[in-house]
């Protein structure tokens, strides 16, 4: 017997005929949601953490007086990818039917067709399925505050990995919205294993004052079956950098023989691309591998998807694009190859084999260098010990919020002061001013200008009444066409053409299938004749034919020349970094390694010295005519280019002439014209000083400004904030000359207005995301006092690591008077020949 | 930096004269012709961001007309010149200069004040409005150049035109720099747009073929300085 008092018999029965028990935190919520409260539900993957979230629903509408007139919308399911609302949608029939409740579910997402959509207003159905977008849609409807008046519970799906962004901020604003709307709503978050839950139960329920936060109730899952989780051991040796991991591709194959279903995670595109030609090279039982990564033909990502859930492949090589997503069940091991570089995101990938919670998930770690040996080590630890690496709470982005401000205003009229009471109940904007909401509502009217130009023109209006208004229809479907936070690189196809045998050196458009999408970006670099890897594939870059990069095969054994293009590659979290600096400082620990590293650590003991765990390691030492420095601060590569940047510049006003420096996850070298061991010996303060908090001060500013980055964040700001409009993937390219240039209106507006909005949310983007400027003022203010510095006269173990990076990337403070420099000497030989 | 000087040298003349009459490629997009005293300066687009506004509700950043103003002044405090002349798309629509703000008008004046100034017609400003100083003219004969602002193909000796905004792009070593620049054949030339928000066309495109049919240079706007790209180093877009 299921007996429970507070479940309806009928639900009882229903567990006993499926011969299930109820579970402890499916009740606990039951009892939560029923006494009005919302709670955070942190449950690890095969807990039953969906039927939990809709338990409460699923009752309250069981209980409904037979015979009533269908009420309003009672549940909204919020999930980060369309695919898995509808997967829930599927899942929700079953013990729909099998119950028999008068219940109707649906799904609202950009597929859902416009019919549809206008019916799902007019007659809600009880239960909706949707995204995050659709929600802010849903709320910024003129009919919103009706459709949403019985609204009794919404459930957050993936709430972990949703908050962590932008994406999150808008869903928080859509969530305070609906507290509004139907006050006592019930919200519960299902989410995966967190280190510091509090954040989600903020997030959860309206906050009153950012000093003392009001918080959901609290449902914990334990352990389920723990990982049997692995370091692939090999017994060749692994080299000092590289992320290729082709030493160990045999293994991975003989793992992927001796299991059913393998899901193979690599971190970016490039390294997927590798793997994938790497293993069907060793594949003579021709098994059925396949490639999943987010620059594929979408078509062809949804032929692996569907081939993957008939059971149809034997391993799947795939980027984070596969971290999220509907349950595979046939998954019997995950590999994972490269540094995994956070706790959390490797138990993620983990929890993507067996989605049973008896049973324990399978997943090896496999190491592409001795350091990433460390960073598994690291992260095994941490496993073991169930630790987390969860992002800090995030503080509300600017431009977000305006998006958000618009389609209130499209909603209803406002009133600023309600609106504000009612976004600073968002728990990332709890902290946001009056005068900051202000400027923001200035923004959304007239752009937020201090010069005063465009007031006939406003968006908003405040009328008499003290309300603001949204201007005009033409306005409002402005809003709709630009919602959501997530901004797509722009792209051009990438098409197969056929060369023309008689004339060498012409392709026909059009004629070959589209292979998926690369970065503008990088096709833009691409010249004539370039070969490069994609769609597993040797490519040969044949022109650009309007928005198409056309391609022909390259011929057999043709390395590709370009190396890489740019794919999602994650720093290594502070909370691993800290890890596995403590694991170098202590030699007790290094019997748990294989030998290879410990060799490599006695190695750099003997020759330099090992640092301790909150130490800076300095080297100094001559090589070929140049002199290096290499530092060690295990901050991540991000923050670390940023560091060179910044080391550079110092350099240069101390007159050492720097030449360059190159960065990887652990540590940088730099190397200039001038000695700079001589030079740290007779000035002792010169390191203390060089690596001074004050370096993010002018310089930073400086630098930030000029750089790339900010200029491709700026740009996301502004289309997020409604500024310039969003271009959608298959819109006809505009001629250059027409469209406006992020870059030059980026120009114009730091130099006459740098204090404004827009400007400040990509400078707080800055800070946490492309350039870990935050994460870099915690390294120097750790360092402060602790660093230690090494003369050499050569190269030390540790430093050939991130010295095998020269060359690799692209040298950094390279400018564009250089590259026109050399093409201009091309001019110089045609005259000469 | 031996090797730039000798390639200055080299490359200078074929670029730097047009119909026997000598060219200065400024740095700032500007066209300095000292026998004449004349500064041109094409495609200044003014007040395209509230010409956005007012059209479209994208509310571009108003500072357009001031930072290509000054980047004008800047250029006039260097040269001193008797003449400026604006080739034609002056302002971005015909509305432009009634949406002008006061300051920027009076920037106008200033940089008029004890100068020719010509407004040669473009395509966005064919009916230019009173109220902004300087004359009107549809074209302009300095010796032996003819300047207008839309080229004509056929045989143009001594033509200097804007309209078409070029911009030169470089691909190496997996970077990419486009520029503004100036696009010369010893014929005709074709001059960068100056605006604070005027976008480029590449030179590459099929637009630049008819005029330049045996090929060109063009003079990329660097951050230090002009740089001289033969045809076979620039990149489509």
């Amino acid at each position: 017997m299921s007996g429970d008092p507070l479940l309806p018999p009928i639900f009882s029965d229903w567990f006993d005929r499926r011969g299930w028990r109820p579970r402890a935190h499916q009740l606990d919520l039951l009892r939560i949601a029923g006494s009005g409260r919302s709670a955070l539900l942190v449950a690890p993957t095969g807990a039953g953490k969906t039927l939990a979230g809709f338990l409460p629903s699923l009752v309250a509408l069981a209980g409904r007086p037979k015979g009533a007139k269908a009420g309003g919308l009672h549940t909204l399911y919020v999930s980060p990818l369309k695919a898995l609302a509808v997967d829930i949608a599927r899942n929700l029939d079953a013990p729909i039917a099998e119950i028999g409740l008068p219940v109707r579910v649906e799904t609202r997402t950009g597929d859902t067709p416009a019919h549809k959509r206008t019916r799902q207003i007019d007659r809600p159905p009880d239960i909706l399925l949707t995204t995050p977008e659709q929600l802010s849609l849903l709320i910024a409807h003129r009919e919103a505050a009706a459709l949403f008046a019985e609204l009794r519970c919404v459930v957050l799906d993936e709430l972990h990995a949703l908050v962590t962004s932008k994406r999150g901020d808008l869903l928080s604003l859509a969530l305070a919205r609906l507290h509004r709307l139907s006050p006592g709503l019930t919200a519960i978050g299902l989410s995966a294993t967190v280190r510091e839950p509090d954040e989600l139960r903020k997030y959860l329920v309206p906050q009153k004052a950012p000093d003392a936060p009001s918080l959901a109730d609290l449902v914990v899952v334990q352990g389920g079956a723990k990982p049997d989780l692995r370091m692939l051991e090999i017994d060749r040796r692994l080299p000092l950098a590289g992320h290729t991991a082709y030493q160990s591709m045999p293994a991975i194959y003989d793992l992927i023989r001796a299991h059913r279903t393998v899901l193979v995670f690599v971190n970016t595109r490039l390294q997927a691309e590798y793997t994938f030609q790497e293993l069907w090279r060793l594949n003579d039982d021709v098994l059925p591998i396949a490639l999943h990564h987010g620059s594929l033909d979408a078509q062809q990502r949804r032929r692996v998807e569907a081939a993957m859930a008939a059971g149809q492949l034997r391993a799947i090589v795939c980027t984070a694009t596969l971290d999220l997503g509907i349950d595979w069940g046939d998954v019997d091991l995950v590999v994972n190859i490269g540094a995994p570089k956070g706790a959390s995101r490797i138990m993620q990938r983990i929890g993507r084999a067996n989605h049973r919670m008896d049973e324990p998930s399978k997943a090896y770690l496999v190491p592409a260098n001795r350091f990433e040996i460390l960073e598994c080590r690291a992260a095994l630890d941490a496993v073991e010990e169930a630790a987390q690496d969860t992002p800090d709470a995030r503080i509300g982005a600017p431009d977000v919020l305006a998006q958000h401000v618009l389609g209130m205003a499209c909603a209803d009229a406002f009133d600023p002061v309600a609106l504000y009471d009612e976004v600073t109940a968002a728990a990332p904007y709890v902290g946001l001013t009056w005068e900051e909401f202000e400027q923001v509502v200035d923004y959304v009217a007239t752009g937020g200008y201090a010069l005063r130009a465009y007031e006939r023109f406003a968006k908003i209006l405040r009328g008499p009444d003290g309300l603001w208004r949204v201007r005009d229809a033409r306005t409002a479907q402005q809003y709709r066409m630009n919602v959501g936070t997530i901004i797509e690189a722009t792209t051009v196809k990438v098409r197969l053409a056929r060369s023309l045998r008689g004339k060498p050196g012409t392709v026909l458009p059009k004629t070959g299938r589209v292979l998926g999408e690369i970065e503008e970006d990088f096709a833009e670099t691409l010249t004539v004749g370039d070969t490069f890897l994609f769609a597993g594939e040797v490519l040969r870059f044949e022109g650009l034919a309007e928005d198409e990069a056309l391609v022909t095969k390259a011929g057999p054994g043709t390395d590709p020349a370009i190396p890489s293009y740019a794919g999602a590659k994650f720093p290594l979290s502070t909370f691993l970094a800290a890890r596995v600096r403590a694991l170098i400082a202590d030699p007790f620990e290094w019997d748990r390694l294989p030998k290879q590293v410990s060799d490599y650590l006695l190695q750099q003991r003997r020759r330099s010295l090992l640092p301790g765990p909150r130490d800076l390691l300095v080297e100094t030492f001559p090589r070929g005519g140049r002199h290096y420095l290499t530092a060690f601060p295990f901050e991540g590569r991000l923050a670390h280019q940023t560091l060179g940047m910044l080391l550079t510049r110092r350099l240069e006003r101390a007159r050492l002439r720097p030449l360059g420096f190159a960065a990887n996850d652990y540590g940088i070298a730099i190397w200039t014209n001038r000695d700079l061991s001589e030079r740290i010996g007779f000035e002792p303060r010169f390191l203390e000083d060089l690596f001074a908090e004050d370096m993010l001060g002018d310089d930073l500013e400086a630098w930030l400004d000029e750089s790339a980055m900010m200029k491709r964040t700026f740009r996301q700001c502004a289309v997020i904030a409604g500024l310039i409009e969003r271009r959608f993937p298959g819109q006809k390219k505009t001629g250059r000359q027409v469209t406006i240039s992020t870059d030059l209106v980026y120009d114009v507006l730091r130099k006459h207005q740098p204090d404004h909005l827009l400007l400040r949310a990509a400078r707080q983007d800055a800070a946490t995301g492309l350039l870990d400027v935050r994460r870099l003022g915690m390294m120097l203010r750790r360092i402060q006092g602790r660093i230690i510095h090494k003369a050499l006269d050569r190269v030390s173990p540790l430093s050939v690591s991130v010295m095998l990076e020269i060359g690799r990337e692209r040298v950094y403070g390279e400018g564009a008077d250089e590259i026109l420099a050399e093409a201009e000497a091309q001019l110089l030989e045609e005259a000469l020949a | 930096m031996a090797l730039g000087q000798r390639l200055e040298k080299i490359v200078r003349p074929s670029g730097l004269t047009l119909a026997g009459e000598s060219l200065t490629f400024d740095l700032c997009g500007g066209l300095w012709l000292e026998a004449h005293r004349t500064l041109v300066v094409s495609d200044l687009h003014l007040e395209k961001g509230s010409a956005y506004a007012a059209r479209s509700g994208q509310f571009l950043p108003p500072y357009d007309t001031r930072e290509t103003l000054a980047c004008l002044h800047e250029a006039v405090a260097r040269f001193d010149p008797a003449r400026v002349v604006a080739l034609g798309d002056s302002f971005h629509d015909a509305r432009g200069p009634d949406r002008m703000e006061p300051g920027d008008r009076a920037m106008i004046a200033a940089l008029q004040e004890g100068r020719d100034w010509v407004w040669i017609a473009g395509n966005h400003d064919a009916a230019v409005n009173e109220g902004v100083g300087g004359r009107y003219a549809e074209t302009l004969t300095l010796g032996g150049l003819t300047l207008r602002h839309e080229p004509t193909p056929g045989v143009a000796d001594g033509e200097i035109a804007g309209h078409l905004h070029p911009c030169g792009k470089v691909a190496m070593r997996g970077r990419a720099v486009r520029r503004r620049c100036f696009v010369t054949d010893g014929h005709r030339l074709v001059m960068p747009a100056f605006g604070a928000y005027a976008g480029g066309l590449n030179v590459r495109d099929r637009a630049f073929e008819p005029l330049f049919p045996n090929g060109f240079t063009a003079h990329l706007l660097g951050d230090g300085r002009v740089f001289a790209i033969g045809r076979t180093m620039l990149a489509r877009d």
